[in-house]
């Protein structure tokens, strides 16, 4: 009998970790492809092997720049920007219990984004300086936004409120900064309204590329206890997790990955909001779906480029497409959470 | 006999600090009025402000000085006006306390609608600007109430603030995508985009009056019906309030001024809120008194806060949009805080 439910779970457990590493490696295919599309497609089509020998560091006539120089920092700024806005976004999402809780909704990227035009607009700074100064500002609003929100019991509600209070300030400021710039410095800090992957280079990208490369490991670390932090305070306790530690180390990594992501594309809207639940939907429950949300985030910005740089006459940056793609599915949960009285 | 006791009962529902409040709200105002006059790039002294006024002959540089702020002055206490009774409606239609048409995505709307309006049809005067924005702010109020009022609880603050953020949100996406491929509409509309009653003229006050004078009545009549509404859907039907219509009629009122002062001023956001929270807190809920009231202190804050704008910004100005937002979110904040959580 004993042996019978035991066999049952194990077999049950074999069925979804199946699920998971199918659903992973399937998505990391995907993932590859758009990938290997952001290089070769543009408005000349390199074949593969052209491609291949950029890539190899071959002098390849035309492909070597075209490749190299454009496509290669556009693809990486969009893989790592990606993939660090649907990891950093489900860690919130799971943390606070909420879907609606991502760094849009709850006011760090507008932060960053304040905090990034101000260099660009009012002290004409440089590329090290403004990232500095953009993980500077998401920090400094999310513990603002936190503290505020404290106050004799914590809850979602209110720190959505609160993020959207502070949100409409961090607005103005943009609005303002925007108002005052010279003319030649509003598409670049354009972007920070947006969230673009045009002009990107490669040795603005290191920055980028270290953080996430050393603190996403960090949350994938956590991700076990993440998971346990979702099912409450208590359980997590007494299952024996410190709390307070690790939503603190939890949070920061996110903030800065996601706050460094957003100094280097913009804020590139939902795409931290998005990858979460369709992970979830995906790999069902059991399984950690950090890494799922993550490729997720990839191929969301990636595919979203195409569409903005191919699909229509005039060029779109990413962010407008995922924003119209995202505000969406955010109405559609809106009324699905109102009508089973979630909120 | 049985007159007389009414008439004396009425007496005593006026509240208590109403008319130290009136008097006080208006020398404010004259105040304000004053200061907008005065200050500003150039800052005039009472002799030339006195000669602007009420000297046409006289033809002085301080006195012409004056003479020009007149306009911005008067737009601005209509706009300032406007936003804080159309917030008071909104509030009673939603019984909700943090009703402002800048968090209900109302502003986004009219934003959506003038830009297209810009960019497809070549529009360029303001009577067509207030038809488009007016549209566009119906449209999106319309639907961010049916989201927000879903399901069990119907519209508590909580889920209107994010159905209104979740429509902004969709609807600046759209804004942007319309705009990018066109940077003429993309220079005139950042203009648009920061409130600015510097922007106010006489004609742009002529075309506002007649908006102004119906969305003011309007509230007038709706508030003895709105103040039973306060109790409940059900006590309010039980009075003989016909619910339905009343909040059609009001929620009309309230949109239409905001919408209008959009159309012309662009996105001031916060006035609505503050305005009536502060008249609330001072003289009670009584909708019948906190209409006016929340007129003039709409006004005296948007003015104050123009001159602020002008003081700060000097040589150029601080858009007062700029100025609300950071006077109206720390109370958006605190009302946040202080609210009992259920009531979220």
């Amino acid at each position: 009998m004993m042996n019978e439910s035991v066999n049952f779970i194990m077999v049950g457990r074999k069925k979804r970790l199946r699920r998971f590493i199918l659903v992973t490696s399937f998505l990391a295919v995907i993932a590859f492809a758009l990938c290997c599309a952001m290089l070769m497609l543009g408005n000349t089509i390199y074949p593969v092997s052209d491609v291949i020998g950029v890539l190899l560091g071959q002098e390849v006539k035309g492909a070597s720049f075209a490749v190299g120089i454009i496509r290669f920092p556009r693809m990486v700024a969009g893989v790592f920007a990606g993939f660090a806005f649907g990891v950093a976004g489900t860690v919130f999402q799971t943390m606070l219990r909420n879907p609606l809780a991502n760094p849009n909704v709850i006011g760090i990227t507008a932060g960053s984004s304040a905090a990034a035009v101000f260099c660009i607009i009012v002290l004409q700074a440089s590329n090290t300086i403004i990232s500095i100064a953009s993980v500077v500002g998401g920090l400094a609003t999310v513990l603002i936004i936190f503290l505020l929100s404290k106050g004799t019991s914590f809850s979602i509600g209110r720190l959505i409120l609160i993020g959207i209070g502070i949100q409409a300030m961090l607005n103005a400021v943009i609005s303002y900064l925007l108002l005052i710039g010279q003319q030649h410095d509003i598409p670049t800090a354009m972007r920070w309204l947006s969230g673009s992957l045009n002009g990107a280079k490669m040795e603005s990208l290191y920055p980028l590329i270290i953080t996430v490369l050393i603190f996403a490991p960090v949350i994938f670390a956590l991700g076990k206890r993440l998971d346990l932090l979702e099912l409450g305070e208590q359980a997590a306790t007494s299952l024996g997790i410190h709390t307070d530690k690790t939503r603190l180390a939890l949070i920061i990594s996110s903030v800065l990955i996601i706050a460094l992501a957003t100094a280097t594309t913009g804020p590139i809207a939902f795409v931290a909001f998005l990858s979460g639940p369709i992970a979830k939907r995906l790999v069902g429950v059991g399984f950690s779906s950090l890494i799922p949300a993550g490729l997720i985030g990839i191929i969301l910005v990636l595919a979203s480029d195409l569409i903005g740089q191919f699909a229509f006459v005039a060029r779109y940056p990413v962010g407008v497409i995922t924003g119209i793609l995202g505000a969406p599915y955010l109405i559609y949960l809106l009324i699905r959470m109102n009508r089973k009285g979630d909120l | 006999m049985n007159n007389t006791s009414v008439s004396e009962n009425k007496q005593l529902l006026i509240p208590r600090n109403f008319i130290k409040v009136l008097i006080l709200s208006i020398v404010l105002l004259g105040i304000c009025i004053l200061a907008s006059l005065a200050f500003g790039s150039r800052t005039v002294g009472w002799n030339e402000l006195m000669n602007g006024l009420f000297h046409p002959d006289v033809q002085s540089h301080g006195a012409n000085v004056v003479r020009q702020r007149i306009a911005r002055t008067v737009f601005s206490i209509m706009c300032g006006a406007a936003l804080g009774v159309s917030g008071a409606l909104m509030q009673s239609v939603t019984r909700n306390p943090i009703a402002d048409p800048s968090i209900l995505g109302v502003n986004t709307g009219a934003a959506l609608f003038v830009v297209c309006g810009i960019s497809f049809l070549n529009i360029g005067t303001a009577s067509q600007y207030i038809l488009l924005a007016l549209a566009g702010a119906i449209i999106t109020a319309i639907f961010v109430f049916g989201i927000g009022s879903m399901g069990s609880g119907g519209a508590t603050p909580l889920k209107l603030v994010l159905a209104g953020a979740a429509t902004s949100a969709a609807l600046s996406s759209l804004v942007m995508a319309i705009m990018i491929p066109r940077s003429n509409v993309m220079d005139q509309f950042r203009f648009w985009q920061v409130g600015s009653v510097g922007s106010g003229n006489w004609d742009s006050i002529s075309t506002f009056i007649p908006f102004l004078i119906v969305g003011i009545l309007i509230a007038l009549f709706t508030a003895p019906a709105l103040n039973a509404l306060a109790l409940g859907d059900e006590v309010a039907t039980g009075l003989g309030v016909r619910t339905g219509t009343l909040r059609l009629v009001a929620a009309f009122g309230g949109v239409l001024l905001c919408g209008v002062t959009t159309a012309l001023a662009g996105p001031i956001g916060f006035i609505g809120l503050l305005a009536t929270h502060i008249m609330r807190l001072v003289i009670g809920p009584d909708l019948r008194y906190i209409i006016p009231m929340s007129a003039l202190s709409g006004a005296i804050i948007l003015t104050i806060s123009d001159v602020f704008g002008r003081i700060l910004g000097s040589p150029g100005e601080l858009e007062v949009g700029v100025v609300t937002a950071f006077i109206g979110a720390p109370i958006l904040i605190l009302i946040t805080m202080k609210a009992k959580m259920r009531a979220l």
